[in-house]
């Protein structure tokens, strides 16, 4: 790189006056150096904090602050009032009163996350297995086979998505193909339903719960499971006790992965479901994009967090105590 | 057996990812207008999305959002990787690791909504971003993607040797010329595979955008999800198999480079190494002589 030879190892700041002693010229020279790291440190943190403080967190305030807002027209009303020398907060619990009392809101809250819980247990279903013989393959195959997982990640999402429309409509080609297989005389209907939604969102998501476990595998000591059947272990019970219970933490990982965006999902469900699939994150765009009500919008946005919070802290509980076993050995 | 086993679920799993996206792509050289059904080999469907106006600046506006996008994470993204890996402690540290973590989870809505009713406030309070458009949208689409790219670039700091950046700082490199002649050419792949993460989460983003974009600007996800909404239409698959073609040249060169230059730098390592190597035998033979 050329830039070794000519530099000496001890070059003072360039900006220094030369006339200092020897003395005065080191002390200056380390604690301009420690203020500039310090400077730097300072940068390297605040400028991404400042950064998501600013557009992610503070813009949360905001929603909790509409969330118990009385509108006012277009405008809502400060929470905090002072008149004659009283202070006034006014919180408007309604929207939350509303949440809890409605059963469109409540019930569609726990078909959500029964769906989210359901597309989770599938795509494990599915991804475990599928990257078990992944992280067991020859390991001159993995990176393709991991390569080929991730791809789909790099093509857009929205239209993966509206590929299963074409596949599952009536007219579709899955009707069509068994149709001229002579299988079946009229279409299935499976677009518009909890299946055709369902479909899209283990097809979204496997790959997110496919990746994470894998990792998990492919880390795994084999010689454990010789251990294993040395102590005269049969290989369906090495499987269970020794390979699922070690790959707990990418368990955990992919389904936390899969189940906390499934829960607010918006896409799949405008495209592939229908009527009987309404979701929580449609509710929460068509109260403000077609009700125009702002603050229903931010309740339901907020206990949306507080749902996904909860889960979240689980997630992050777990991953740490995962990071400090696996430094511990 | 198990092998058997083994190669069918996964050769069922691949064909379960990738039908739907061969689907796509053959039926948009289909002559017919319906999309399901195979009437014979047509690019009519190509020469239509040339004359398309909509859909032709939404592709520029989305293009300009994920340029900008893609680049101020990076920058952003390198930043916070730089904190969690290199300031083991300082106050807030675990505040910061879920300002990290949060944005790849929290569901699009969520986001879209509050930092529309930001903008809003901001607007009424200063009396700033009350145009919302091309720069509402970019600063939505950064303060998502920058926990992408800190992620990927945090992976790749985590597995770097440090005893290159030490040797430079012993032989009176000052930091920021560390950063710049030994660590950003080590990490130069990392942050390669950021940019194009974050170009393309921003490229295919539809939610946020919803939210965030203003009367006439409208992005080129948000003109597809609205013709997907409506029904099945021929343009949609063409566009999508153009954006297949990019992607798969894109990855291609981009995974072809990256083997290239780790191959370049382990060689010139390996070569750094030995010339030490040699030169403490020298000494020693001085020393010794």
């Amino acid at each position: 790189m050329g830039w070794g030879s000519t530099r000496g190892p001890a070059q003072p700041p360039r900006s220094l006056p030369l006339p200092f002693s020897a003395a005065g010229r080191k002390g200056v020279r380390v604690s301009a150096r420690t203020w500039a790291q310090g400077w730097g440190r300072r940068t390297v943190i605040g400028v991404p904090y400042l950064f998501l403080v600013l557009f992610f967190s503070l813009p949360f305030l905001v929603v909790l602050k509409i969330s118990v807002s009385e509108a006012l027209g277009v405008r809502f009303q400060d929470l905090l009032s002072w008149d004659d020398g009283t202070l006034t907060l006014r919180l408007k619990f309604s929207n939350y009163i509303y949440l809890t009392t409605d059963w469109l809101y409540l019930g569609t809250y726990l078909k959500s996350i029964g769906f989210a819980t359901l597309n989770t247990l599938i795509c494990l279903a599915i991804g475990y297995p599928f990257a078990y013989f992944m992280a067991r393959s020859p390991a001159a195959w993995r990176p393709a086979l991991l390569m080929l997982v991730s791809l789909p990640f790099w093509t857009s999402y929205l239209l993966r998505v509206y590929a299963w429309k074409g596949l599952l409509d009536d007219n579709g080609i899955v009707n069509n193909l068994l149709r001229w297989l002579h299988l079946i005389d009229a279409p299935i209907k499976m677009m518009h339903t909890a299946f055709s939604m369902m479909v899209g969102m283990v097809y979204t998501y496997l790959p997110f719960m496919i990746l994470p476990v894998y990792a998990n595998l492919v880390k795994m000591d084999l010689r454990l499971l010789e251990a294993a059947a040395d102590l005269g272990s049969t290989p369906l019970k090495t499987f269970w006790l020794v390979t699922v219970r070690l790959s707990i933490p990418g368990i955990v990982a992919g389904s936390m992965l899969v189940l906390i965006p499934s829960v607010g999902e918006y896409v799949i469900p405008e495209l592939l479901g229908g009527t009987s699939t309404y979701m929580i994150g449609q509710v929460l765009w068509d109260e403000f994009f077609k009700n125009i009500d702002w603050s229903m919008a931010s309740a339901v946005a907020v206990s949306m967090v507080v749902l996904i919070l909860i889960p979240l802290a689980v997630f992050n509980h777990y991953q740490t105590r995962g990071v400090g076993r696996g430094s511990g050995t | 057996m198990n092998s058997l086993i083994g190669r069918v679920w996964l050769a069922t799993g691949y064909a379960f990812l990738y039908i739907p996206i061969a689907t796509l792509i053959v039926f948009s050289f289909n002559e017919s207008k319906m999309v399901t059904l195979w009437s014979g080999f047509s690019l009519h469907w190509y020469g239509e999305i040339v004359h398309d106006r909509e859909l032709i600046t939404g592709f520029v506006t989305s293009l300009k959002i994920a340029l900008m996008t893609a680049t101020a994470s990076i920058v952003l993204g390198t930043l916070a990787a730089f904190a969690l890996v290199r300031y083991r402690n300082f106050v807030g540290r675990t505040a910061f690791i879920a300002h990290i973590n949060a944005p790849l989870v929290v569901p699009e809505v969520i986001t879209g909504l509050s930092l529309l009713l930001f903008y809003v406030a901001c607007a009424r309070l200063f009396g700033i971003f009350g145009e919302r458009g091309i720069v509402t949208i970019w600063i939505g689409h950064t303060s998502i993607c920058t926990c992408y790219a800190a992620v990927v670039i945090q992976s790749r700091l985590l597995g770097m040797d440090k005893s290159l950046e030490e040797a430079a700082m012993n032989l009176g490199c000052r930091p920021f010329q560390v950063f710049v002649l030994v660590t950003l050419p080590m990490i130069a792949q990392s942050l390669v595979s950021a940019w194009l993460l974050t170009f393309t989460i921003s490229l295919d983003d539809v939610v946020t955008t919803s939210f965030l974009s203003g009367p006439g600007v409208s992005t080129l996800p948000i003109v597809i999800f609205a013709r997907a909404r409506l029904g099945l239409n021929p343009t949609v698959n063409a566009v999508a198999t153009l954006s297949v073609a990019v992607v798969s040249i894109g990855v291609l060169t981009g995974s072809l480079w990256m083997a290239r230059s780790e191959r370049r730098r382990a060689e010139e390592q390996a070569a750094a190494y030995r010339e030490g190597a040699l030169q403490v035998a020298r000494r020693t033979a001085q020393a010794s002589s």
